[in-house]
Order: C-alpha cells, then structure tokens, then sequence
C-alpha cells in the first residue's frame, strides 16, 4: 500500500507567504482569545477544592446544589463529569474557611441528603502549591524551548533551531488558544502533554533539517527554495504517517481514556493536527527568511592534511 | 552487508529475555493479604511474630497460601478475600489480646501473586509496577512545616537561656525581649553589655551578636546564624516526620509513604485508606510527653492509692509498673530536642533541652528531689507509657542529660521517642488528594483500554501499509513495551493514569522511527538501489534523524522531570523512559529481525515492505 505518489517536488515555498499569513492570523486569533477570555486553570493552579461524587442513581444536580446552598456555601460549580451518575463539584479557596476540612463537610451535607452519595475522589490544593505549579510550569516550558534551540543549534545551525522554536512554540500558543477559546480546563495534565507536543513536534522540523542538510550536500546545483521544497516533498509521507500513527493512539486515547484523559487527549490532538503543518509550513519558509545558505550546513572540505615531512 | 555479528544478537536476545522476566511479575494479579506492623515505636518485627502469627492461624485452622516477613512488617497472602477477613481478626486477637491497646498494627493489603523466585532475584527483585495511589486508592496529603513558628520556638528558649546565663554570672541588663526574629537584650552602659557578649558568645555559639543602640540605651541584639537556623530546621522536620510515622501506625495502613520533600514540606500517601476525616484528625493531633515523678513510697508498697500507674518495658522484654505522683511537671511542649550523646565518662547519653519556662521548673523540681527518680511518660492514643526512669542525680535546668546502663541504639531510640512526644512545629495540608479504590480500578481499565485499543489499530495500520516490515516494526513495538514495563518493575517507579497515557503516547511516537526507516527504504528502492543496499542505506540515514528527534523529545521530557510534580512527573518519568527504550527497540531490535530474515540471502529479489514499484 502506498498512499504518496508524489513525482515531482511540490512548489511549497512558493506559497510560504500565504501559509505564514494563515498562521499569523491563527496566531494572533490565539493570543486574542488567550487575552480576553484568559485559560480556565484547574484547581491544581488556582488552588481550591474538587470533590467527585458518585450515585446510584442519576444524580440531581439542582438538588445537589440546593443541599449546598442550605448549608451556607456559594461560589461553587456543580456538574454531571463523565456519567450522569457521577457529579463534580468545585469550590474555590476562601480566606477564612477551613479548606482542608471543606470536603468533610461537603459530603457531610450530601450524605444527609442522599445515603447513595459516594465520595469517589477529593483534590485539595492550597494556595501555596497553586502559585508555584504554576511558576514552574512556566519554567519547564521556557527551560525546554531553550534547550531545544540550543541542541539544533549545535546540530545543524542557529537559524534551525529559532526558526524550529517560533514554529513550535506557535502550536503551543495556538492549542492555549483553543484551551481559551473553549474554556476547557487546563490541568497539569494539560500542561504535560503540551510539553510532550512541543518535543514532538519539534521531531518534525529535525527531519526536515537533516533532509535540507543533505540535499545541500547532495544537490549541488540547487538554489535554496528547490532544495527546500525536495526536502518537504520526500518527507511528506513519512510526516503524514507517523503524525496518524500517534494520533491512533491518541484517539484510543479519547475514545477509552474517561474524562481522567480527556483534555490531555484533546490537547495532544491539536498539537499533532497543528504540529504537521507549522514544522513543515512555518518552520521551512522562516529558515528561508533568515537566508540559510549551503555554507551554513555543509562545512567547506578541509584541504587534504599534508604528510608530515620528517 | 546487513549481518550482525553474534554478539549483538545475543546482546538483543539477554535484552529481551531480561524484559520477560521483569514484566512477568505483573501478570500475576494480586491476592488479597493480612499485613502485621509494629503499632509501637518500642516493638520490633522480628521472626517471633511471625511465629505467632502462625501459631494463631493453624489454631483457626486457616491456611495461608504464603507467608512473609521483612524489615518492617510480617505478610501473609491468603486465596480469597472471606480468608483474609477472617485472619485478620483471627491474627488481630492473638496479638493484640487488649483492643483499647493494640500493640501491632493489623491491616488489610494486597500482595503480588508473583511466584516466590521472581521476588527473590538477587540484587533487583522481579516484582510488578508500583501503583500510584489514582490507579489504586488512598490518600495523599502534602504538609507544610511552619519554619518561622519552629524558629520563633527556639528564640523563646533563647530569651530564658540568656536571661538566666546573665543572672547566674551577675550582669545585669535592663529588660530581654524576642523582637521578630532576634533578641534584643537591653542595657545601661557598655561595659556591662561587652560583658554580657563575652558571656552569651561562649556559651550560645548559635547565635550572632551585633551591637545597637546609643547612650544610656544601649542594646545588644541576638540572631540565630544560618547555619543554626538551617540546623534547627533540619532537626524540626524530623522531628515531626517522625510523630507522623507514629500516628499513622495507628491508622492501620499497610504501607503508609512519608517523606520529607523541599525543605520545609512532608509527603504523606497512605494507600488504601478511604476515612480521609479520620486520617487527617490523626495527622493533626498532638501526641503528648509528661515529665512526672516517681512515687517511690507506693513503689514499696505497691499501693495503688493516689498514684497513675504505667507500665515500663524492661531491656529484657517484661514489663513492669511505675507508679507516679498524678502532678505532671512539664509536658511535651516544653521540649526543644532531645539527642543521643555520650557523658563525661563516654557512657551513652540522652541529652534533653527544655525551653525557658520548662527549665525553671525542672531547677525548682531538682533541687528538690535530689536523689529521687523521675519518669518521662509518652502518652500515645490515650495510653501512657514509661519510656524512661531516671535518678535525679544534681540540680540542673534547661539543659540535662539522662544517662545509665544504655547501649548506643537504647540512646538513640529513647532520643526518638522523647521528640516523638511533641511536633517541633506546627503543620498545615497544603495539598490533599483522595481516590476512592472503585476509581482507581476503573482509572487502571480505562489506561489499559486505550493503550490496547491504540495498539491494535496502529498494529494494523503499520502491518497492511509495510507488509513485512511492518511487521517487524510492530513485534519492535512489542519489545518496545515490554521493555518499557520491564523498566518500570525494576526501578519501581510509580505509575500513574498519565503514566499510562505516557506508555500509550510513547508507543504512538516511537513508531515514528520505524516509518522514518522504512519510508527511506522504499526512497532507495524507489531511486534504483539493491534490495540489500536499501535495507543498508535506510538503516544507517535514518538513524541520525531519529536520534535528533529523541534527543529534542528527551529535552522536553527532562524539563518536566525537573519542574513537575505529582501526576506529571509519574508521566515524565515513563516518557523519559519510553524514549530511551524506543530508540534501541526501532532502531537495533527491528534491525535484527531485518538482518535475521534477510541479511543472509544472497539474492534478495524483492523487498517486502509494500509498493514501491512506481517511479
């Protein structure tokens, strides 16, 4: 089976200016997203109270939040999570209130009111732990970005590796935006598979690299944007592939993994769907701009060493 | 010119067989099993329990299908759940005769079916995955210890310990105070105040002296050095570490987890534990420690009149009573440390300090009972106990030392018990989290699931599209996970539901390599090459690609090593992992099966990898 059946190299670069404006304008709708309806951290962030609760029946939720509202809270959010059996509730951390001991009495109160109330799982984050999560969920993001320019610094050239990380460090932006746009929740979970996008995608813009390498190396008489649009072209199969074989997974991963995995699932997909076409669309036309040259990547051959005369 | 030498397929086949063998412990399942710990912080596990705990099981007539003991605890792993239920009570009576007062922990646990020989592997055990409490239940709890509180415990005792230096040598100052995080001592001219910081210099090395003040109010202001500070933090979280593990003896948890994380916080996982009210009630109480004496009248006598009597445990396993006078003259907040030591003979020691107000006491107490015996009681769930009973032998305050005929561990152990009496300092839950056990089971299946299901399909898909080679890429894939389980059983690294999307995600990305390798194949084929030099030729390019994309994957894996916590770092941790197993199984282990099937013929027609035929 054999799905490209590409003969001649396909004219990318010749369009480069029509895909960067298309990620632009993604781009920028995800940074507007991100600035007027900013991400809907979990609690893990923000610090705060989940309770999940399980019923025999299907749970009530206007019920549930009368219960609630009896026993004094506000602020919080109930809602059906994965089953209309199962009920998650999340209340925010208040100064003043025992947070440790806010799921006792919670559940206190829902016991009271239903017997088939079952506490299937607590998260307690103070207020503490919120903060530097996300500190250092800024910091893995920013120590990973450096480390990959770095590494295809050293490997191929620095114009790879700034044009790699615009282009990647765009899909995270962009799945941000969607995580925005939607308000689905961003957990650490969320956070992680982000982080794994990033790596992975930047898989996508090495393969291309080593390809243009090589071609510098092979066709000599090239110019520039031909080896580059060969280099995209006889990649394309193999980037399609593999981009389907993860994204298999990542579907099972949806389908099978319960609500636990869904926003990690979904985050993964649209970094994939995403990282295609930036690695290969964004990344290549910036490396041209930045005026990769054959220098650049294939060192000059170092005169043949003379035989020592002794 | 696709030949391995030997070696390297044997090197591949050791690889492999090495993976059997770890994952095989996870094939096993779980039985259900009766756990025996110590409830005591005095009571050691050691063979005669385990003695007792079969003695009482034979007498039942209930037959346990293995029996264990390690360091800390006895196992015993029964067929069926009714079995269990019944030898723990049955085993809870025989060693615990009076239930107010248990003196083993009796809890319920599960216990891999794995057969004995995998366990007993020398230096790395075969023994299955570890299981992060989300896949199989329990509580998590993060603490905060209140360092200032702990530092401001100690300048208070500063504050007596100047104050009575100062009065015992006659310098007279005009007022001591603890101001934030100092002392502040006052005084009228310097003369008395260069006195003063000659005293307090010899006698409280810890501490940094700096002059303030001018004219008549001259001050001389005391801050604890950092490294004191760092010292006194240190000792702190042990302190309460240890009070911890004492609580949650009671709790009757089989395999409880507390460790000290960062410098001023406490992890605490008891899985399996669902009463999160109970547990943290527990986790907050204060165990005390009274400071009594003896009533050496009612020691003769026997009488039981007026007296509170506790029993002592002899060095020769009995126990005796102590009876005590019913004043208690200090209790366990007064405590500031306790270590071992050795005396001015180089006899083992117990030294104690006491803040400021319990050494007043302690001075008034002495004095007065010179020659009479006084016991340390540590009360633990209600129930005291004489950990020590001692002879006044001088007058002293704040700072003592309890000596006698003690060994080194005796020291060390008492030392521990005293600082078990109080928390050093007080402690906050910063985190909780609590997964009931139907949803750790459920959280296991939907993992299982997805990773399965995704496999397959993927499997299909690689093995329709590269027909042969796919199907080595898939069985590559295979080693792949089985070397990657077999990692996690080893290092029994804890797995978590995003360590399973890990294990899912890692093999959606490793297969990434084998596309790269057969896809460049098919190239060479394509542009005119030789079976076998195609086979070669899509090796050897490939490998450079594919070690660049591991290598960035591994980077961002790495960072969220370092930066994550909880439930991320169980993922980065298997993705970090899987990279490293992806890379030797595409690349070396599909290699092989490539070289096995192929590299030997000498007129290699065609090769299997799907259409390549047009140009």
């Amino acid at each position: 089976m054999e799905f490209f059946k590409i003969r001649h190299d396909i004219p990318f670069m010749r369009h480069a200016l029509a895909f960067n404006v298309v990620s632009l304008i993604t781009f920028l709708l995800a940074v507007f997203f991100l600035a007027t309806r900013g991400l809907n951290f979990s609690i893990e962030f923000t610090g705060g109270t989940v309770i999940e609760i399980n019923y025999e029946h299907a749970a009530d939720v206007e019920r549930i939040r009368k219960a609630l509202d009896a026993r004094g809270y506000n602020d919080y959010s109930v809602q059906n999570f994965g089953s209309s059996r199962d009920i998650l509730i999340r209340m925010p951390l208040k100064p003043g209130q025992n947070n440790a001991d806010l799921s006792k009495a919670v559940m206190e109160g829902l016991t009271a009111d239903d017997k088939t109330a079952k506490l299937q799982r607590v998260e307690f984050v103070g207020p503490q732990v919120g903060e530097e999560l996300a500190w250092n969920g800024a910091l893995a993001l920013f120590v990973t970005a450096i480390g990959i320019v770095l590494y295809l610094w050293v490997r191929f050239e620095w114009k790879f590796g700034v044009a790699a990380i615009i282009a990647n460090l765009h899909d995270v932006v962009i799945i941000l935006g969607f995580f925005a746009l939607f308000q689905w929740e961003f957990s650490l979970p969320v956070l992680a598979a982000v982080l794994a996008v990033l790596g992975y995608s930047v898989n996508e813009s090495v393969v291309i690299a080593d390809r243009i390498r090589e071609n510098f190396r092979k066709m000599r008489k090239a110019s520039v944007t031909e080896i580059i649009d060969n280099a995209i072209t006889r990649t394309i199969s193999r980037t399609i592939i593999t981009h389907g074989c993860t994204q298999t997974m990542v579907t099972s991963m949806l389908v099978f993994g319960g609500p636990a995995l869904h926003y990690f699932a979904l985050a993964l997909t649209i970094g994939i769907c995403f990282g295609i076409y930036s690695s290969v669309l964004v990344m290549a036309p910036i490396v041209r701009w930045l005026g990769i040259r054959r220098e650049d990547l294939v060192k000059p051959l170092k005169e043949k060493k003379q035989e020592a005369v002794i | 010119m696709n030949r391995y030498p030997q070696w390297v397929y044997v090197t591949i086949a050791v690889a492999l067989a090495l993976g059997l063998l770890y994952t095989l412990p996870n094939f096993f399942g779980e039985a259900p099993a009766v756990q025996v710990s110590t409830a005591r912080t005095t009571l050691k596990i050691d063979s005669a329990v385990l003695g007792r705990v079969e003695d009482a099981l034979k007498k039942a007539g209930i037959q346990p299908t293995g029996v264990f003991l390690d360091i800390n605890s006895v196992k015993v792993r029964f067929a069926d759940t009714d079995t269990q239920l019944k030898a723990k009570d049955v085993i809870n009576q025989a060693l615990n005769p009076d239930p107010q007062d248990p003196s083993y922990t009796v809890a319920l646990n599960l216990l891999s079916n794995s057969p004995a020989w995998l366990a007993a592997i020398p230096v790395i055990p075969a023994r299955p995955m570890y299981l992060g409490l989300d896949l199989r239940g329990g509580v998590h709890f993060l603490l905060q210890v209140d360092m200032r509180a702990a530092l401001a415990k100690q300048l208070d005792s500063y504050v007596g310990d100047i104050r009575s230096q100062l009065r015992d040598k006659n310098v007279r100052h005009a007022g001591i105070a603890r101001e934030g995080n100092s002392v502040a001592v006052q005084f009228r001219d310097s003369e008395t105040r260069e006195r003063a910081r000659t005293l307090i210099a010899e006698q409280l090395p810890d501490l940094q002296l700096v002059d303030a003040g001018a004219g008549s109010e001259l001050r001389l202001v005391a801050s604890i050095r950092p490294e004191a500070q760092k010292r006194i933090q240190e000792t702190a979280l042990k302190q309460n570490i240890q009070t911890l593990h004492n609580r949650i003896n009671e709790l009757g948890v089989a395999e409880p987890v507390i460790q000290q994380q960062g410098s001023d916080r406490v992890v605490v996982e008891l899985p399996g534990v669902q009463d999160t009210a109970k547990a943290k009630e527990i986790l907050g109480r204060t165990a005390t420690l009274e400071v009594r004496l003896v009533d050496e009248d009612a020691m003769r006598s026997n009488s039981t009149l007026n007296v509170d009597i506790f029993p002592e445990r002899r060095r020769d396993g009995s126990v005796s009573s102590v009876p005590t006078k019913k004043q208690v003259l200090l209790t366990g907040d007064r405590f500031t440390g306790a270590g071992a030591t050795f005396d001015q003979h180089q006899q083992p020691a117990v030294s104690i300090n006491l803040d400021a107000a319990g050494g007043r006491v302690m001075l008034g107490v002495t004095r007065e009972n010179l020659g009479h015996l006084m016991a340390i009681i540590l009360i633990e769930r209600g129930k005291g106990e004489a950990i020590s009973v001692a002879k006044i032998q001088g007058e002293f305050s704040n700072r003592f030392q309890i000596t006698g005929l003690f060994t080194p561990e005796e020291t060390n152990t008492l030392a521990l018990l005293i600082r078990a009496g109080s928390l050093a300092a007080p402690m906050e839950i910063i985190e909780e989290r609590t997964v009931g056990p139907s949803l750790g089971a459920e959280n296991i299946k939907k993992g299982f699931d997805s990773t399965i299901y995704g496999f397959a399909a993927l499997s299909l898909f690689i093995i329709v599209y590269y027909v042969v080679f796919g199907v080595f890429s898939t069985l590559a894939l295979c080693s792949n996970l089985l070397l990657l389980v077999a990692l996690l059983s080893m290092l029994q690294a804890t797995l978590t539901l995003p360590g399973i999307a890990a294990i899912a995600l890692t093999l959606g990305m490793a297969i990434d390599a084998n596309v790269l390798i057969n896809e460049r194949v098919r190239e060479e084929l394509r542009g005119g090459a030789t079976p076998q030099a195609a086979i070669h030729a899509g090796y050897e390019r490939a490998f450079g690609t594919i070690l660049d994309s591991n290598v960035t994957t591994l980077i961002a894996g790495l960072s969220l090593l370092l930066f994550g916590s909880g439930p991320v770092r169980g993922f980065a941790v298997v993705h970090c992992l899987g990279i490293l197993t992806s890379i030797f199984s595409s690349v070396v282990v599909s290699r092989s099966m490539v070289n096995l099937a192929f590299g030997s013929r000498r007129r290699l027609e065609r090769v299997p990898i799907g259409n390549t035929s047009w140009k």
